[in-house]
């Protein structure tokens, strides 16, 4: 069974967001950046797969320079190959993306091809969806649980309020909900052994891509900007249960409209 | 005949929310676009959407998967070659709407909260970095994709006849499988639509007491909602859980009961439009950003208000 887990590098989730000097895009400087959180459950999939079926789970990211730490953090976990397509991500839109990993994906060995629900960040939640469709391949999104068969694979999905079991031939795509799996930390040895690993290193061109497949022209960001501050409310003694239940239906039923 | 495609759902022969906010705002967008508001959707809801503005309705009989939609849904957007398609931000709707965008070579701006047509293109605005700030986008394919985030577009009726039925031609081919829907609490609403959430966090102390969140909640005819920390010790159901990794919410009005207000936890409800909070801890971070903050125990203050709505609502 052999996988491709497409990876990719965000801001902590703990940061502070600043803008930068162009109105459209994060001002990166002074932040930390990791594997998006999703896609963390994802790739414990891939390599707990590889674990009982052995082969081979191939990190992939589309990304600048330092998205490299991201395939050394994924190869310290368990990942055993990792390719790194190199372009200025933050110009490209979803399908500009998904064109560049797709192309990168079918020089890859995989049954499976493996996302997170969404970046965390940019939470588009479209990138996984669209390499299915530009494969062909069928997709089950959203998922916390997956088993896989011979030649196919039962996942479920979760919709509003409900899961949804679904089953489809490989190869497909699968995107990772949390509660799929508790990923795992890398070891020391687990690093060691992934710093032996050679990343391959593409570039958007030797994919067969023109830039202007890949660099936004569909959806372009014209403005970058933090919401306005929220001052904060009325702040009240709670002291008396009763005086503080009757501000709060108060509220509902004058400013909420709610009753 | 350009004009606008949207892509609604029905659940028990009705239109869901979503999908009735997403024609109004559809509507809006055809007057400024030019031509007709047309729907999509699967089982017959003519009549309603007749009343949203839709003058024509294409109704599809498959059961949903991605990949048999995407083929449907394509050759429609073919047959009517809108400017704009929208898809109201449903599970589903999420799920299909950048299937639908490959297969037709255009972009998506997903889980917007503002929409406009304005020379000639389609304006939108989305939370990013989980609601700590706002992308200002145009997407300039076309169509034009975008998906609705719930709650973000009131539904409002324009009071038009029946709309004109036409069926779908093309086949809901698909390697992919439904073999199961499970429904895991029964008559639970879910919080990804409703308008009014009660949310519980660790300040409950055990399972148990999520019954004086839950007693709100079904007092007031909304849903129960949930800190991380309740979720990971096994109190509640990830269904339930409000933020970054679980979901994000806009409700009219959100409660928070024993909730410290991490920024991941406030990346999934700040969007709110009305919020209360109670904590004993008066620097509790959630007072930062609600419009209410009782600073007190929830296991006597959440009791009394129960009781005062049940008596408001008789
Ligand atoms: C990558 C990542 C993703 C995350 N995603 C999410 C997410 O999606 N959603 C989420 O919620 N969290 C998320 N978290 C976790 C988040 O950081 C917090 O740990 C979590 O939200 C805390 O939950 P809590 O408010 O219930 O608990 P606590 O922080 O322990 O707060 C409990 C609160 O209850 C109050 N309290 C105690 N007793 C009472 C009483 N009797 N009456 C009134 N108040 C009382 C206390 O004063 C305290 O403020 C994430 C964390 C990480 C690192
Ligand atoms: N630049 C990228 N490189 C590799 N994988 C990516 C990239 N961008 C997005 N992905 C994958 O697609 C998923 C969904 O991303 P998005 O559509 O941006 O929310 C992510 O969780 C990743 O698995």
């Amino acid at each position: 069974m052999n996988s491709v887990v497409c990876i990719t590098h965000v801001p902590d989730t703990e940061s502070r967001i600043k803008i930068a000097g162009d109105g459209k895009k994060i001002d990166e400087a002074g932040l930390k950046f990791i594997v998006s959180p999703y896609d963390e459950f994802a790739l414990e999939e891939a390599i707990r797969l590889k674990e009982k079926s052995a082969g081979d789970v191939t990190v992939l990211t589309f990304g600048p320079d330092r998205a490299q730490q991201a395939l050394r953090e994924a190869l310290a976990r368990g990942a055993t190959k990792a390719m790194h397509v190199k372009g200025e991500v933050s110009d490209a839109d979803s399908l500009g993306i998904a064109k560049v990993l797709a192309a990168a994906i079918k020089t890859l060995p995989h049954d499976i091809v493996f996302f997170g629900k969404q970046g965390v960040g940019p939470d588009n939640g479209l990138v996984g969806p669209m390499v299915a469709e530009l494969l062909g391949y069928p997709q089950a999104n959203v998922v916390t649980h997956l088993e896989v068969g011979d030649g196919k694979l039962t996942a479920h999905r979760e919709i509003e309020g409900a899961e949804e079991v679904l089953e489809m031939p490989l190869p497909a795509v699968v995107t990772a909900q949390k509660g799929l799996n508790e990923p795992r930390y890398s070891s020391l040895k687990g690093i060691m052994a992934a710093k032996k690993i050679a990343i391959d290193t593409k570039s958007v061109a030797d994919l067969g891509l023109s830039d202007a497949d890949v660099f936004n022209t569909r959806v372009v960001i014209t403005k970058l900007e933090l919401p306005p501050e929220k001052s904060g409310g009325r702040k009240i003694d709670g002291a008396d249960p009763k005086a503080a239940a009757a501000e709060i239906i108060k509220y509902i039923k004058e400013e909420a409209k709610a009753l | 005949m350009p004009g606008v495609l949207v892509f609604c759902e029905t659940k028990d022969g009705k239109l869901k929310k979503v999908s009735r906010e997403a024609l109004t705002i559809g509507r809006k967008l055809a007057e400024q676009a030019g031509g007709d508001l047309v729907a999509f959707a699967n089982g017959n809801a003519a009549d309603e959407a007749g009343k949203y503005g839709a003058k024509k309705i294409y109704t599809t009989d498959a059961t949903y998967t991605a990949d048999g939609y995407a083929a449907q849904l394509a050759q429609v957007a073919g047959e009517v070659s809108p400017s704009v398609l929208l898809f109201g931000g449903t599970s589903n709707g999420r799920d299909l709407a950048p299937r639908v965008a490959a297969k037709l070579n255009v972009g998506v701006a997903s889980d917007v909260d503002r929409l406009e047509w304005a020379d000639g293109k389609l304006r939108a605005r989305r939370p990013v970095y989980s609601g700590k700030a706002f992308a200002s986008v145009e997407v300039t394919g076309t169509p034009a994709i975008a998906t609705t985030r719930p709650n973000a577009f009131p539904a409002e009726e324009a009071g038009g006849g029946a709309a004109e039925t036409a069926s779908v031609s093309a086949a809901a081919d698909s390697k992919a499988k439904v073999v199961e829907t499970k429904v895991p609490e029964a008559g639970e609403q879910s919080i990804a639509e409703a308008d009014i959430i009660v949310s519980g966090g660790r300040g409950l102390k055990e399972a148990q007491n999520f019954s004086y969140i839950r007693d709100l909640a079904h007092a007031l005819d909304g849903a129960v909602g949930a800190s991380r920390a309740t979720v990971d010790a096994g109190w509640i159901d990830h269904q339930h859980q409000v933020g970054q990794t679980g979901r994000v919410v806009s409700p009219n009005l959100y409660i928070a009961a024993g909730v410290s207000g991490a920024i991941q936890h406030l990346a999934g409800m700040s969007s709110s439009k009305h919020i209360i909070a109670i904590n004993k801890d008066p620097e509790a971070p959630i007072f930062r950003i609600a419009d209410l903050g009782i600073v007190g125990d929830l296991f006597t203050i959440l009791p009394v208000v129960t009781e005062e709505v049940k008596k408001a609502k008789h």
